[in-house]
């Protein structure tokens, strides 16, 4: 089976680009040249240079003996949150800025939940001299203000949305909206695997890094390419489209998906879309979203602003309907008790995105001998304060 | 039956004025009034909104025209009954306009059926593109008569725009500039370049033009250059408040008078 997407960006009945006309020229010169773009040794030359030289790649795969030890298996952490700006969007950011650069765009607009894609955004931005414009939603600009702050410094200009949850979702439109009005000098780098045919599969391509890595580093410490299990939290998907991106076709790596069950799955405040939601056309793509009867799309739910989005990719729809991918999800205080876990036996604050993947630890019966993979996506510093006051409630 | 949109445009060729509102805005039960008071009140067309939740397309205006008929209560099901007797009292050419999903989720054959019991003439669907609607969807609109209008704007290569002309039935809904609905309040000489360019293609459809539409000056301006134009959000401000809903489109239509 084929896990990839066609020509036209489907993966199996997912995907396409369900697009205003308004956006057809920058989609349509966006499809018929990225693949030839980021393919040219040029492209890929640079691309790999700043990947080593300024994010720092490769990014660790660290075998954790205390999990190992805790869980009765073979536990190794991809460290994506010791890349520069702290996790794995740089990847994706130093791509299409490479990309925008090669199609003349002078202004650079993103969406951010977690302002971890806007921070990636603003410091290519910074580094290749183009102007920045980020989109988020007032209530994460409130909840993640370390890095409001950051892609300030960088000199970016932070516009809170406030329409609708103000969430990622309503940053996405107006980022959206943005790119409608200014179609002539503007990139939108949008920041995970969704949005209309070639977005996902371009975000993928950059991201698959992480699984390329994988493969070489696990060989190095283990004699194996494959491990039994890769796990990464889905919001839009891009870590988990990265991580899986090399195993796609290695049917006997089973791949693991944590989306965020908010407040329980069936709580009402949710992001758990696989389990929540039904196919449907969100932001330039058709996928699964989490919609009422009437194809409103229903407001989701998380702790984790980077998990907080009604979709998933159309990558993982495919997986998901597929059951190519295994779907968990995780509660918020499941993934606020893995995310201490972690701290306290290994030394590492992940993201509270990536404390959802090392949540799913526990809902997997693991044999002694299999070797498990966990993408944790992110570093922890954004979440600080959500984090201090989870812990000061356990006094 | 034929199709009312392209008997108007049979009738007449100018100064052609059609007018957006968001059903279920500014109340649930205001659908009927408002487009009885604008047939009245000499609206040639009238597109209907059906409200969605993420109007990526749309400027504020309509974003929140669009959030507070959703509050209200407003469905394609609920509109559809709200319509139901429409044919009996107006005759002008309605369109439906709204987004893919809630289309999709209602069901896309049995929306055009409905459609069509109900005396829906014509549709539009931005985020439905032009190749995606010609591959899947189309049967379903031809089958009960419905013209699906494309837009075109300023960035629209000719080739497309072609294109866009042989697939067209009803009219082509040109995009006056590069933005979102209701961004400008007026129609520049940049506008006015690209009305020419069009103009000298000499497409077989006829063209309204829409976004930036607000007054007499810039529906006048519009007009010398296609077969009328569109005004959507300008209405919709005009709507909200003091007297009542039928002063409201009264005071508002005079202005085109």
């Amino acid at each position: 089976m084929n896990y990839q997407s066609d020509n036209k960006g489907y993966y199996g009945t997912f995907g396409g680009a369900f697009i205003p006309e308004m956006m057809y020229q920058n989609i349509n010169q966006l499809q018929n040249c990225y693949l030839e773009i980021i393919e040219s040794s040029t492209f890929k030359q640079e691309f790999r240079q700043l990947l080593e030289d300024y994010a720092g790649r490769p990014s660790p795969l660290y075998y954790s003996d205390r999990l190992s030890e805790h869980y009765n298996t073979h536990i190794y952490l991809k460290r994506e949150d010791l890349n520069h700006t702290g996790s794995h969007k740089i990847n994706n950011t130093i791509g299409q800025i490479l990309l925008a650069k090669r199609l003349g765009k002078t202004r650079i607009i993103a969406e951010t939940g977690a302002g971890q894609h806007g921070v990636a955004t603003a410091t290519v931005c910074a580094r290749a001299g183009l102007e920045c414009i980020v989109y988020m939603g007032e209530v994460d600009v409130a909840r993640q203000s370390p890095n409001v702050e950051k892609m300030k410094m960088l000199g970016a200009e932070v516009r809170s949305v406030q329409s609708g949850s103000k969430t990622l979702k309503d940053a996405t439109n107006e980022a959206i909206r943005d790119w409608i009005n200014n179609p002539v000098d503007t990139h939108y780098i949008i920041g995970s695997v969704v949005g209309p045919h070639p977005y996902p599969d371009m975000v993928a391509r950059f991201q698959s890094v992480i699984s390329e890595e994988i493969r070489v580093q696990l060989k190095a410490k283990t004699g194996r390419e494959t491990p039994d299990y890769v796990i990464a939290c889905v919001g839009g998907g891009s870590n988990a489209a990265g991580a899986f991106y090399h195993f796609l076709n290695d049917p006997d790596v089973k791949l693991i998906a944590v989306e965020a069950a908010g407040k329980g799955v069936a709580s009402g405040e949710s992001a758990a879309t696989t389990q929540l939601g039904r196919p449907g056309v969100l932001h330039g793509s058709r996928s699964l979203l989490m919609q009422t009867a009437d194809g409103q799309v229903i407001e989701p739910y998380s702790i984790s602003a980077g998990l907080d989005y009604p979709g998933i990719g159309p990558m993982h729809a495919n997986l998901f309907i597929t059951k190519r991918a295994q779907f968990l999800s995780a509660t918020d205080d499941e993934a606020l008790k893995a995310a201490l876990y972690l701290s306290q036996k290994e030394g590492i604050i992940p993201a509270l995105e990536s404390a959802h993947a090392l949540a799913a630890l526990e809902m997997i019966e693991f044999k002694p001998d299999e070797i498990i993979v966990v993408n944790i996506s992110g570093r922890g510093d954004k979440d600080m304060e959500t984090y201090l006051k989870y812990y000061q409630s356990l006094k | 039956m034929e199709n009312r949109i392209i008997s108007l445009f049979q009738r007449k060729d100018k100064n052609i004025l059609s007018v957006y509102f968001t059903a279920g805005y500014p109340n649930l039960n205001d659908t009927q009034a408002i487009i009885s008071q604008l047939e009245l009140n000499g609206a040639d067309l009238i597109e209907i909104g059906m409200p969605f939740s993420d109007p990526v397309a749309d400027g504020l205006v309509i974003q929140q025209s669009s959030e507070i008929a959703l509050k209200n209560g407003m469905t394609i099901h609920l509109l559809f009954q709200q319509l139901k007797e429409i044919r009996k009292s107006v005759s002008i050419p309605l369109i439906l306009m709204g987004y893919l999903n809630p289309v999709m989720q209602y069901g896309i054959e049995n929306f055009c059926k409905q459609c069509s019991e109900t005396g829906i003439d014509g549709t539009i669907i931005p985020d439905l593109p032009l190749e995606i609607y010609e591959a899947e969807y189309k049967v379903y609109f031809e089958k009960n008569s419905l013209s699906n209008i494309f837009l075109i704007t300023p960035q629209t290569p000719e080739e497309r725009i072609r294109k866009i002309d042989a697939c067209s039935k009803g009219f082509i809904y040109m995009v006056s500039s590069s933005s979102t609905t209701g961004a400008k309040e007026s129609v520049g000489n940049e506008q006015i370049i690209y009305f020419e360019r069009i103009q000298k293609m000499e497409l077989n459809s006829k063209r309204l033009i829409g976004f930036g539409i607000s007054d007499m000056a810039s529906f006048e301006r519009a007009s010398n250059y296609a077969n009328g134009a569109i005004i959507g959000s300008a209405f919709i401000t005009a709507l909200s408040g003091e007297p009542s809903l039928e002063r409201n489109v009264l005071t508002f239509m005079q202005k085109f008078q």
